[in-house]
């Protein structure tokens, strides 16, 4: 008989989790986008930039999928080379805010003590600001742009993230299998590595996907605010607010940017929402 | 439950004062200066230093912040730059319609959400319960701003029924509301569906059908309540979207709340409204935190403070 090498044992488990189909369905979406936005240059059959002003505002036609914008500019592409400045900006910011709160709260939750809070009380007062108001105070303060908004959401996702990550600490560091790691002489390091990183990662995981579909709203949210990544750069959010003022005669001007935020986020929320339930049931909460 | 409301809410000054000075200090951090903006771009270096020595920006950073607490124990919280107004009076105007757009799409979560997640926790295969379950997980992907601008162009632009924007009567804030709640919505069904399901498994309600009680009388009498506590947690989570969800919506239908203010005040660069707004978003913040706590207990009887 063969032991089996704790890779393969995760391959089985991975192979098992692609199976449910919304799970599936969500990486499809998530990946589709990760895609796009990464081949964007490729993929887009216009330049984005390109004004055409004897062609403005055409709705959908076979040369221009999504129609044109007020300056002539092919939505479709203007709609994949925003998916490029979307996603960058999520998964930057998500990376920022995992960067923070991962050691943090390990630290807080293993070390305890004085450490634990000094630590919690910095991020307890970050909490007390509703984090939309802290995203534009911070935006406000750096000046818009899409460095600003990274900055914003990884700060303004951090501070719960750490703390979710201590509790999760401190339930697995009184486990017995981590006492008997002790008494046989494991060193911190080794402890966190080999025993709480594996048992809390699932729930991080699932966290983390359901802290990208609401970072995706807040940097929307920006963008259309006119606080993100500025024109004539293309993002969603930005995109949906020029729409505003030719609402009344080209409603499809909110169809492509509107339905790439959708889908982006619903296949977040399928993704993170089935992978809750598997590792997480009782997790009620959301970021 | 009178000794822990009343520590609750004394610990409501330490709390407001330390986040007034994070306020201050985040403020003040800040790289633009806000003499040169407030004397506009043609002013001369004496005319900057005038105000700068006006505003008391020149003062060292302990005697602005004695003047900041002086000013915020008497209600006053600075002049705005652009308006030439007090900020408290600008906040004054502009409370009011947030506070009642809020108001309103709390109340319409509450009535829409808690009956249709009970039913679909009682009939778990029945139409509203697909529904809950699946309009819910798409409501939740739909940005609010998004929400409110596919409302305008159906209900304003093309049928004519409410005005697109502005603030005014009961018309006015009916699409603002429905923008803020469909996510809230969304969110408080789903945990009332859950929450209801999980109560009626339990020893007690077991017990109390088997006394011979009517299923009617077992949901509303018995179950309801323990699974009201969920349900306002959920609702206690969601009040910093309430907060910020507004300022998005009432920019995008240009009605004249603390949001729209705020976003028009960051816009003009204008320091000391945009302060005075976060600190009253701040401040609102921990008095809804602190509603929830101080409510928990009354629903739930299992819950005691000593």
């Amino acid at each position: 008989m063969r032991p089996s090498t704790p890779g393969s044992a995760t391959r089985r488990r991975a192979g098992r989790l692609l199976r449910v189909p919304a799970i599936a369905a969500g990486l499809g979406l998530v990946a589709g986008f990760v895609l796009l936005g990464f081949f964007a240059p490729w993929i887009a059959p216009h330049d984005p930039t390109a004004q055409d002003l004897m062609a403005v505002l055409q709705p959908p036609s076979a040369a221009h999928w999504f129609g044109t914008d007020d300056l002539g500019r092919d939505l479709a592409s203007r709609v994949i080379v925003a998916a490029r400045a979307d996603l960058t900006i999520v998964i930057l910011g998500i990376g920022l805010s995992l960067a923070i709160a991962v050691p943090v709260g390990l630290i807080a939750g293993f070390i305890g003590g004085h450490t634990d809070r000094v630590l919690i009380g910095i991020s307890d007062a970050a909490l007390t600001f509703p984090s939309l108001v802290l995203a534009i105070v911070l935006v406000s303060l750096f000046g818009a742009g899409l460095q600003s908004v990274i900055v914003a959401v990884g700060l303004t996702t951090a501070p719960a993230l750490a703390r979710l990550i201590r509790s999760l600490v401190l339930t697995t560091v009184g486990a017995d299998y981590i006492e008997a790691a002790r008494a046989i002489g494991a060193s911190p390091v080794r402890l966190i590595r080999r025993y709480i990183l594996p048992n809390i990662g699932g729930r991080v995981i699932v966290y983390t996907t359901l802290m990208g579909s609401h970072a995706m709203l807040t940097v929307t949210a920006l963008g259309f605010l006119g606080l993100g990544v500025q024109p004539p750069a293309a993002e969603w959010g930005n995109m949906l607010a020029t729409t505003r003022t030719y609402l009344a005669t080209a409603s499809w001007l909110l169809l492509a940017p509107g339905g790439a935020i959708v889908l982006f986020i619903f296949g977040l929320n399928l993704l993170g929402d089935a992978l809750r339930d598997i590792f997480d049931p009782r997790l009620l909460w959301r970021p | 439950m009178g000794l822990f409301a009343l520590r609750r809410l004394l610990l409501l000054v330490p709390q407001t004062l330390g986040v007034a000075t994070l306020i201050f200090l985040v403020f003040r951090w800040v790289p633009g200066d806000p003499a040169l903006i407030a004397a506009g771009p043609s002013a001369t270096q004496a005319q900057v230093e005038a105000i700068r020595r006006d505003l008391g920006l020149d003062q060292p950073l302990w005697v602005q912040y004695a003047v900041f607490l002086r000013g915020l124990s008497r209600g006053d919280l600075g002049t705005s730059l652009s308006l030439k107004q007090p900020v408290t009076r600008i906040l004054r105007t502009r409370l009011g319609p947030s506070l009642v757009l809020m108001a309103a799409s709390l109340a319409l979560t509450i009535v829409l959400a808690i009956p249709s997640g009970v039913v679909a926790a009682v009939r778990p295969h029945g139409a509203l319960a697909q529904a809950v379950m699946g309009v819910s997980i798409l409501a939740l992907s739909i940005p609010n701003f998004l929400v409110g601008m596919i409302l305008m162009q159906y209900l304003a632009v093309r049928l004519g029924w409410l005005p697109a924007a502005g603030t005014g009567g009961l018309l006015y804030l009916v699409m603002p509301t429905l923008a803020v709640a469909a996510r809230l919505v969304a969110l408080v069904s789903r945990t009332t569906r859950a929450s209801v399901i999980e109560v009626l498994n339990e020893d007690f309600v077991r017990t109390a059908r088997a006394k011979g009680l009517a299923a009617r009388t077992v949901l509303y009498r018995h179950a309801l309540r323990p699974a009201l506590v969920p349900i306002l947690t959920m609702i206690g989570l969601q009040a910093g979207y309430l907060l910020g969800g507004s300022i998005v919506v009432e920019t995008l239908f240009a009605y004249q709340g603390l949001g729209q203010a705020m976003i028009t005040a960051v816009s003009l660069r204008d320091y000391f409204l945009v302060q005075g707004i976060t600190l009253i978003y701040v401040a609102g913040f921990l008095l809804i935190t602190l509603i929830m706590d101080l409510s928990y207990a009354a629903f739930d009887p299992r819950i005691r403070y000593a």
